[in-house]
C-alpha cells in the first residue's frame, strides 16, 4: 500500500509570482481550492493510499505542494533547498515533520538548490532529475552519491514547465508520460535512450499539466481536461482518474505537485 | 586567444551533458581542448572531464563559461602565477619560465592571458596594469621587469590540426625522406599557399643562394610577381649572387644558361657587390636603373619586404645587410605578425634561425637536397616543419606550375 504526504491548502493563494503561471491579479478561490484538494485527498484514500497530512503554516502558501519538500528513498529524506526565498521558510517545517516521523534527514550544502520530487523522479533504477529553473545540476551529482544510483540530468527549457514533474511522469512498467518540447534535444535523446514506452502529452494537455500525475500502480490521477492522455493510458492498461485542479494550475501545480510519495521508492 | 579551464562531474556521459557542453562551446564562438576524461566504472560511478575553453576575447570566454556553469561546469582555480624582477638589464631572474613556440597563457587576475608573440626560447614579461604578457629575448630585458618564474599559472596549448580539410600538413609527418611522392605534396603546398593568400595570411620565404645557383631564380621571380611572396628573409649571398646573375648572367662565376664557367667569373660577384655599394643599396640601384632584373629587383618593384642578415663569411656585404645579429633577429621578429606559411629553401642555418622565431601555428615547409637540414630544424624545436628532399630548381619549377593553376582557381572564385 502506498503512503503519501499532503498539506491542506488553508493558507494557499497567489501571494507572489515565481513562475509564469502565477499572477497576483488572478488569485485562487479558497473554497474551490479546498474542494479540489479534498477531491485529491479522498481519491487517494479511496484507492487504498495511506494519506499523511501535515499542518499548514501561515504565510507559506506553496507548502501545499509537498512534492517539493524533498526526495524520500526508503527511510531517507533528502531535504530540498528551495531556489526562491519565498519558499525557503517551508524547509524547517518539512524537517520537523520528517524528524518527528523517524526519517533520516539528509541536507544538501546550503545554496545548492534542489526542489525534491518536483525535480527528481525514478524510472526503474535510474533517477531522472531536472535542472535550470529550480534545481542546480550540481545537486544531482550529490544525490547520485548519496543514493548510489545513476542520475540522468535533464535540462528544462520551457519556463511553464519549470519542474521535471510538470513534463515527465514515470510509469511502473518502465515507460513514462512526457512532454518532449519541455526538454532540449540532449535531454530528449537521453530519455528516449533509457525509457522505452513513452507516451507523449499533446501541447494542449501538457499545458493543462497532464504530466503532473500521481501513479499508484495501474491508477493514474491526473488533472481533468486531458482526454487524449486518458485514452492513451487506458490503451496501455492504466486507469485514469481525472481530477479538478484549476485552482492549483494558477500557481503552476496539479495532482503530483500536491503529493509527496513516502517513499518514492524503497532503498536501492 | 583567451582561455579558461573548466571541470564537469557527475553522470555527464549518460546525461549527454559532456557532448552538450562541447557543442555549446563551439556554438558560442569558442574552441576547446579536452585535457582529461575519466569515465565511471560502475553504473552509478560519476565521470569527470577537464576542458580548456578558448575564445577570441575574454568576453567570449566569459560568456561561454557563464552558459556552461548552468550545466554544472566549475571553473578550475589555478595556482598563482609567480613573478620575479629581472636582476639586471639583459638578465632574467633565476628559474625564469622558458617559452616554447606553442600558444601560451598566463593566469593573471582570474583570467588566462595569451602571451604574445608565440616564440620559443624567450622569457615572459608581465605588465600587471595592462594585464599583458609578452615574450622577451635577453636583449630586451630591463632591470626590474616582472618576469614569470616556475611553472605555476602557466599553460601551453598545442596546435590544433585542422579538422575540415586534410592537407599536406596533416598527412605528412616531419620524417624526412627522398622517397616521398613529391608532386602530390608540391601540389598541396600550392593549394595551401593560395588558401593562405585568400585568407589574408602572409607567406614568408627563407632562401639561400642555392636558389640562384641551381637556376631557380626565374621561378622565384614568378612567385613574387604573382603575389605568393610577402616577406623574404635571406643572407648576403642570395642577394649578391642574384645581382651577379642580373648584371653578368653568372652565379659564382658560372653562366646559368649554359652551365659553363665565365672567364674571370670568380670576380663577378665581387664586382656586383661593389656596384650596389656604389649605388648606395639595392633599392637605390633599382631606382638608378643599374639593377633591372632578378629576385631582388622584383622584390623592390613589388614592394616585398626583405631582411638580409649578415654572417662572418660574407663578402661585402651589400649595404642592405644587417650585420648586427641581434638587430637582425629583432627586425625579423618584428615582421612576422601576419605570417601563416613559411617556405624555407636551400639554407640550413637561416632556416634554423628563422624556425626559432616562428610560432608553432605557422605552416612550415623546408626544402633541401640534404635530408639532415630538415632533421636539424625539427630537432631544434621547429617540430611543425615538414620536409621535402629535392633540388631547389625542379621543386620551384613544379611549384610555380601548380601555382599557375591555383591562380586560375582564384580568378574563378572572383
Amino acid at each position: 500500500m502506498r503512503k503519501v504526504l499532503l498539506c491542506p491548502p488553508d493558507y494557499y493563494g497567489i501571494e507572489y509570482e515565481i513562475n509564469p503561471w502565477m499572477n497576483l491579479e488572478h488569485n485562487a478561490d479558497p473554497k474551490l481550492a479546498q474542494a479540489q484538494w479534498l477531491g485529491l485527498h479522498d481519491k487517494l484514500k479511496s484507492l487504498g493510499c495511506t494519506v499523511e497530512v501535515m499542518a499548514p503554516q501561515p504565510k507559506l502558501p506553496d507548502m501545499v505542494f509537498t512534492a517539493n519538500a524533498g526526495l524520500v528513498v526508503g527511510r531517507q529524506f533528502i531535504r530540498s533547498n528551495f531556489h526562491f526565498p519565498q519558499r525557503q521558510g517551508e524547509e524547517q517545517y518539512f524537517d520537523k515533520w520528517f524528524e518527528a516521523n523517524g526519517y533520516k534527514i539528509v541536507r544538501l550544502p546550503a545554496g545548492l538548490f534542489f526542489e525534491g520530487e518536483g525535480d527528481a523522479l525514478f524510472c526503474g533504477e535510474t533517477l531522472f532529475c531536472g535542472y535550470r529553473f529550480r534545481s542546480d545540476i550540481r545537486s544531482h551529482e550529490r544525490i547520485g552519491e548519496i543514493l548510489k544510483c545513476l542520475v540522468i540530468s535533464l535540462e528544462l527549457v520551457l519556463d511553464r514547465h519549470y519542474h521535471l514533474d510538470t513534463c515527465f511522469c514515470p510509469l511502473p512498467d518502465g515507460g513514462a508520460i512526457w512532454y518532449p518540447a519541455a526538454f532540449d534535444t540532449y535531454g530528449q535523446r537521453a530519455i528516449r535512450h533509457r525509457v522505452k514506452n513513452l507516451i507523449d502529452a499533446t501541447p494542449e494537455e501538457a499545458g493543462r499539466f497532464a504530466c503532473n500525475a500521481v501513479v499508484l500502480e495501474r491508477d493514474v490521477l491526473l488533472p481533468e481536461g486531458c482526454p487524449e492522455l486518458s485514452k492513451a493510458l487506458s490503451a496501455h492498461g492504466y486507469r485514469p482518474h481525472a481530477l479538478a485542479m484549476g485552482e492549483y494550475l494558477k500557481a503552476g501545480g496539479a495532482c503530483k505537485c500536491l503529493t509527496l510519495l513516502l517513499p518514492q521508492r524503497p532503498d536501492l | 586567444m583567451f582561455s579558461e579551464q573548466i571541470e564537469l562531474h557527475g553522470h555527464i556521459i549518460d546525461s549527454l551533458i559532456l557532448p552538450k557542453v562541447l557543442d555549446e562551446i563551439l556554438t558560442y564562438g569558442g574552441t576547446f581542448t579536452i585535457r582529461e576524461v575519466k569515465i565511471g566504472k560502475q553504473r552509478h560511478d560519476p565521470s569527470y572531464a577537464c576542458i580548456d575553453v578558448f575564445g577570441p576575447s575574454p568576453e567570449v570566454v566569459d560568456d561561454i563559461v557563464k552558459r556552461l556553469r548552468q550545466h554544472g561546469a566549475e571553473v578550475v582555480e589555478e595556482t598563482k602565477l609567480q613573478l620575479a624582477e629581472a636582476p639586471a638589464d639583459g638578465v632574467f631572474p633565476a628559474d625564469f619560465y622558458v617559452t616554447t613556440n606553442h600558444q601560451t597563457f598566463v593566469h593573471l587576475g582570474r583570467k588566462w592571458i595569451e602571451v604574445q608573440p608565440h616564440s620559443m626560447d624567450c622569457g615572459v614579461a608581465v605588465d600587471l596594469e595592462k594585464k599583458e604578457a609578452r615574450t622577451l629575448k635577453f636583449c630586451d630585458v630591463k632591470k626590474g621587469m616582472l618576469i614569470a618564474v616556475g611553472h605555476h599559472g602557466i599553460r601551453v596549448a598545442p596546435v590544433q590540426r585542422s579538422m575540415d580539410r586534410r592537407s599536406v600538413f596533416e598527412f605528412m609527418a616531419s620524417s624526412v625522406s627522398s622517397e616521398k611522392p613529391k608532386s602530390a605534396v608540391i601540389r598541396e603546398m600550392a593549394t595551401e599557399m593560395r588558401l593562405a593568400k585568400e585568407a589574408g595570411g602572409q607567406i614568408l620565404v627563407v632562401a639561400g643562394p642555392a636558389v640562384v645557383h641551381t637556376g631557380a631564380g626565374e621561378h622565384f621571380e614568378k612567385m613574387i610577381e604573382w603575389g605568393y611572396v610577402n616577406l623574404l628573409f635571406a643572407g648576403n649571398a642570395l642577394a649578391a649572387h642574384d645581382i651577379e646573375n642580373a648584371l653578368y648572367g653568372t652565379s659564382l662565376g658560372v653562366y646559368l644558361e649554359r652551365g659553363a664557367l665565365a672567364d674571370e667569373g670568380h670576380e663577378n660577384h665581387m664586382r656586383a657587390i661593389n656596384t650596389i655599394r656604389g649605388a648606395g643599396g639595392i633599392t637605390q640601384a633599382v631606382a638608378k636603373g643599374v639593377l633591372r632584373q632578378g629576385i631582388m629587383y622584383q622584390c623592390v618593384k613589388h614592394k616585398i619586404e626583405y631582411v638580409l642578415a649578415g654572417s662572418i663569411r660574407d663578402d661585402g656585404p651589400l649595404p642592405d645587410v644587417v650585420t648586427d645579429v641581434v638587430a637582425a633577429q629583432k627586425l625579423m621578429r618584428s615582421k612576422l605578425g601576419g605570417v601563416t606559411i613559411a617556405l624555407m629553401m636551400g639554407t640550413m642555418l637561416h632556416s634554423i634561425a628563422v624556425g626559432n622565431l616562428l610560432p608553432a601555428y605557422v605552416k612550415t615547409v623546408c626544402v633541401d637536397i640534404n635530408p639532415s637540414v630538415v632533421t636539424k630544424l625539427t630537432d631544434r624545436g621547429t617540430f611543425q616543419a615538414i620536409g621535402l628532399v629535392t633540388d631547389i630548381e625542379p621543386f620551384l619549377r613544379e611549384l610555380t606550375e601548380f601555382l599557375k593553376e591555383e591562380r586560375k582557381t582564384t580568378d574563378e572564385h572572383r
